[in-house]
C-alpha cells in the first residue's frame, strides 16, 4: 500500500491523505469492511435474529413433535425431532443466508450500494464481502439452533459439533452465494417474494430436511437429487446419526438412507465437494453479474 | 467500448497540468436515440468552485456521472485530477469525493461508523483516520452526534454528514450533485454555510450541479447547461454583465436637477420610475462612488439592482429555468447515477 500522511500543520489544514486503491490489499480491506457491516447490521437488528429463528423452531418443536406421535408406531424408540434436527439446522441457515443476500436489493434501493460501487475497490471484493458476511451471520443462527441439540436427544459431542459447524458454514456460503446471485439483477424488493416461493421453499422441502429420502415416488426422488441443498443436509444428518446410540439398522436405513445416484450412495466428501463447487459457480456468476456493465 | 473518438488520452495528458482539476473535451453521452450530453468541453482549475446550472434533464447529472466514472462516455474525453475517467477509473475515484442527489448513507449505522467504513473503502491510512474523522465531523458540525444512528438524523444533517464523508479521504475534487435538493430553504442556507467554510479551510476544487439560481452565485464560474449543451460559461458577474446593465435608482433632494446633471455630466438618460430617478449603467457598483462625487445634487438614497442569473438563463436559452424544466420533462430523472458500472 503506497500511502503517506503529511503531519498536520498547527493551522486548520487537514492532514493530506493519499489514498491507495486498485491493489489486492485494497480489495481485502474492502471485503473486510463489507463483511463487518453485515455483522453490525445483523447484531443491531434483534427482531431479525428472533424472527429468522422462529420458522426453524416451529418446524422442530411443533411439526417435529406433532409428527413424532405419528411415527411412534413405525419407528419405535426414536424421536422424530432428532431426525429433523440437522434439517432444521440447515433451515435456520437457509433463511438467514437468503435474507442477508437479498439485502443487496435494499442497499441498492436505499443508496448504500452506490457508496460501495463508487469506491476505488473492485466489485468482486464487494460481492465476496457480502457473501462472507451473510454466511457468517447465517452460521451464527445455525449455532443458536445447534445449542438446542440436547433438547432433541442429540449429544453435545465436541467432534460432532465441530463437524456440524464446518458443514453449516459451507452450506451458509453456498446459500448466500445463491442469494447474492439471485439479487444481483433484482431491482425491486418485491422480487424477494418470488425467490422465496419459487426457489427457497421448494429447495427446503426437497432437501430431506423435514422428511426422510427413503421410499419416495420416482418423480420426487429425482427432484430431491437435483436439489443442491440435499447435499448439504445429508452430511449433517449422517454426522448426527453416527453419534447416536441404540439406533437400529432398520431405523437408520429409513431415516438416513443417504443420497443415491442410480443405486450408488454418494459419499459425504463428494456431497460436500458438490456444495463447494456450487458455491464457487454461483459466486462466480454473482461477481460476473455485478461486474458487467448494465 | 468505443469511448474515445477524437483526441487520444495521451495527447490530453500532455496538456493537463496541476492547475487543471478537470479537463473535458467534447464529452458525449447517448442513451439509445436520446443524446443526453452533446459534446461539452470545459476546464476547471484547481481550487475553483465550478457550478453546472440548468434545469432538470439538461444533462448535468449525466456529465457529472461520467466525470465520476459511473457512466461510460459515448464519446470525447475527460481528465479528473489528471486521470482519464475511462482508462484510469481507480485513480480518478481515489481523487474525488462524491455527494449524490439521493442519500447513500447506511441508515442503520452510526455517523461515525459510516465514516469509518468510508475510510476503509478508500484506504485512508489507519494512523490518520481518527484525526481526519474528527476534523471533517467538526467541519460539518456533527462531531457531537457521531454516535447517533443515521436513521434518526434530519435531511440536512444527513446531507452534511455526506459532505463530511466525501471529504474524509482528502479528495482533490469534491463533486456535489444537487447538494441541497429537497431541503428547506433554511437548511439549504446552512449547507451552503458549511460549503463556504470548507472552501475557506481546504484547498479543494468543488464541482457542483444545481438548478437553484441563488446557489450558482456561490460559484467562481458557472456553466449554464441546457438540452445537453453548455450554452455559456463564465463568472456569475460576467454572465450578469453580459445580459445587461445594472439598474440604479436614486432619491435626491431635487429630482429634476439630478436628471439634468446625469445627462450633462455622465451623458445618461434617466426617467422617474416608482417615484425615483432611475437609469442603467454597465457596472453599478463602480458608478455609485462617481455619482456621489460628481452629481452635484444631494442624494438621499441609492439602490443598485443587478440582473439576476434568471435573467442570464432567460437571455441565453430564451426561457426561464422553470419553463425549461417543464419542457425537458423528467426524461433523465431515472437517475443516471443509479446506472452503475465498473
Amino acid at each position: 500500500m503506497t500511502t503517506t500522511a503529511i503531519p498536520t500543520t498547527p493551522s486548520t489544514a487537514p492532514p493530506a491523505v493519499r489514498v491507495a486503491g486498485g491493489t489486492l490489499s485494497d480489495d481485502i480491506r474492502a471485503v473486510k469492511m463489507v463483511w463487518k457491516r453485515e455483522l453490525i447490521r445483523f447484531a443491531r437488528n434483534r427482531i431479525r435474529i428472533f424472527t429468522s429463528l422462529m420458522q426453524p423452531l416451529l418446524f422442530l418443536f411443533v411439526l417435529g413433535s406433532g409428527l413424532s406421535g405419528l411415527t411412534k408406531a413405525s419407528i419405535p424408540h426414536f424421536k422424530y425431532t432428532t431426525f429433523m434436527f440437522p434439517g432444521v439446522l440447515s433451515m435456520a441457515v437457509l433463511f438467514t443466508a437468503i435474507f442477508s443476500a437479498i439485502s443487496i436489493v435494499w442497499d441498492r434501493e436505499f443508496g448504500f450500494m452506490r457508496e460501495m460501487l463508487v469506491a476505488p475497490v473492485s466489485r468482486s471484493a464487494i460481492v465476496i464481502g457480502k457473501c462472507l458476511g451473510g454466511a457468517t451471520v447465517a452460521t451464527f443462527q445455525g449455532l443458536v439452533m445447534l445449542a438446542l441439540a440436547g433438547l432433541v436427544g442429540v449429544p453435545y459431542n465436541p467432534e460432532l459439533i465441530a463437524v456440524l459447524v464446518l458443514e453449516l458454514l459451507l452450506v451458509a456460503i453456498a446459500l448466500t452465494s445463491f442469494g447474492t446471485m439471485a439479487a444481483s439483477r433484482m431491482q425491486q424488493v418485491e422480487s424477494f417474494q418470488v425467490i422465496m416461493q419459487f426457489f427457497v421453499l421448494p429447495m427446503m422441502f426437497l432437501s430431506g430436511a423435514v422428511f426422510p429420502l427413503s421410499g419416495l415416488p420416482i418423480w420426487l426422488k429425482v427432484l430431491t437429487i437435483v436439489d443442491p441443498l440435499t447435499y448439504g443436509v445429508d452430511p449433517m444428518r449422517r454426522a448426527v446419526f453416527s453419534h447416536l446410540h441404540h439406533v437400529s439398522a432398520a431405523t437408520l436405513h429409513t431415516l438416513s438412507p443417504g443420497v443415491h445416484w442410480d443405486g450408488w450412495r454418494v459419499p459425504t466428501l463428494l456431497e460436500l465437494a458438490i456444495v463447494a463447487a456450487m458455491s464457487a459457480v454461483m459466486l462466480g456468476v454473482a461477481i460476473w453479474q455485478f461486474t458487467r456493465p448494465e | 467500448m468505443a469511448a474515445t473518438s477524437s483526441s487520444p488520452a495521451t495527447e490530453l495528458r500532455g496538456v493537463s497540468d496541476d492547475a487543471a482539476a478537470v479537463v473535458v473535451t467534447d464529452l458525449r453521452k447517448r442513451y439509445g436515440d436520446f443524446e443526453a450530453v452533446k459534446g461539452v468541453s470545459f476546464t476547471v482549475t484547481e481550487g475553483e468552485t465550478f457550478g453546472f446550472l440548468g434545469p432538470n434533464g439538461a444533462g448535468k447529472s449525466t456529465t457529472i456521472s461520467m466525470l465520476c466514472t459511473l457512466v461510460e462516455p459515448s464519446g470525447g474525453n475527460a481528465l479528473v485530477a489528471g486521470h482519464n475517467v475511462v482508462t484510469e477509473r481507480s485513480e480518478v475515484r481515489k481523487n474525488i469525493g462524491l455527494v449524490f442527489q439521493d442519500t447513500t448513507l447506511d441508515d442503520y449505522l452510526t455517523a461515525e461508523e459510516n465514516l469509518r467504513f468510508h475510510a476503509e473503502l478508500y484506504g485512508v491510512p489507519k494512523d490518520v483516520v481518527s484525526e481526519r474523522l474528527q476534523q471533517v465531523m467538526e467541519m460539518v458540525g456533527l462531531w457531537e452526534r457521531r454516535k447517533g444512528i443515521v436513521r434518526t438524523f434530519s435531511g440536512g444533517m444527513k446531507r452534511r454528514l455526506e459532505i463530511g464523508r466525501g471529504l474524509l479521504h482528502s479528495p482533490r475534487v469534491l463533486f456535489l450533485d444537487e447538494p441541497t435538493v429537497g431541503l428547506d430553504p433554511q437548511t439549504r442556507m446552512s449547507i451552503w454555510a458549511y460549503i463556504n467554510e470548507l472552501k475557506r479551510r481546504e484547498r479543494i476544487t468543488i464541482f457542483l450541479t444545481t438548478h437553484y439560481m441563488d446557489e450558482a452565485e456561490f460559484c467562481d464560474r458557472i456553466a449554464i447547461m441546457n438540452a445537453g449543451e453548455i450554452v455559456v460559461l463564465d463568472t456569475p458577474e460576467a454572465l450578469k454583465a453580459s445580459v445587461g446593465k445594472d439598474r440604479i435608482q436614486i432619491q435626491t433632494a431635487d429630482d429634476e436637477a439630478a436628471m439634468i446633471a446625469l445627462k450633462g455630466r455622465f451623458d445618461i438618460e434617466s426617467a422617474i420610475r416608482e417615484g425615483q430617478v432611475t437609469f442603467s449603467v454597465a457596472s453599478g457598483e463602480q458608478f455609485v462612488p462617481r455619482l456621489f462625487a460628481e452629481l452635484g445634487v444631494p442624494i438621499k438614497s441609492v439602490s443598485v439592482a443587478r440582473p439576476s442569473l434568471d435573467d442570464v438563463f432567460m437571455s441565453y436559452t430564451g426561457k426561464t429555468i422553470r419553463d425549461a424544466e417543464a419542457s425537458t420533462g423528467d426524461k433523465l430523472r431515472a437517475n443516471p447515477m443509479m446506472r452503475g458500472r465498473r
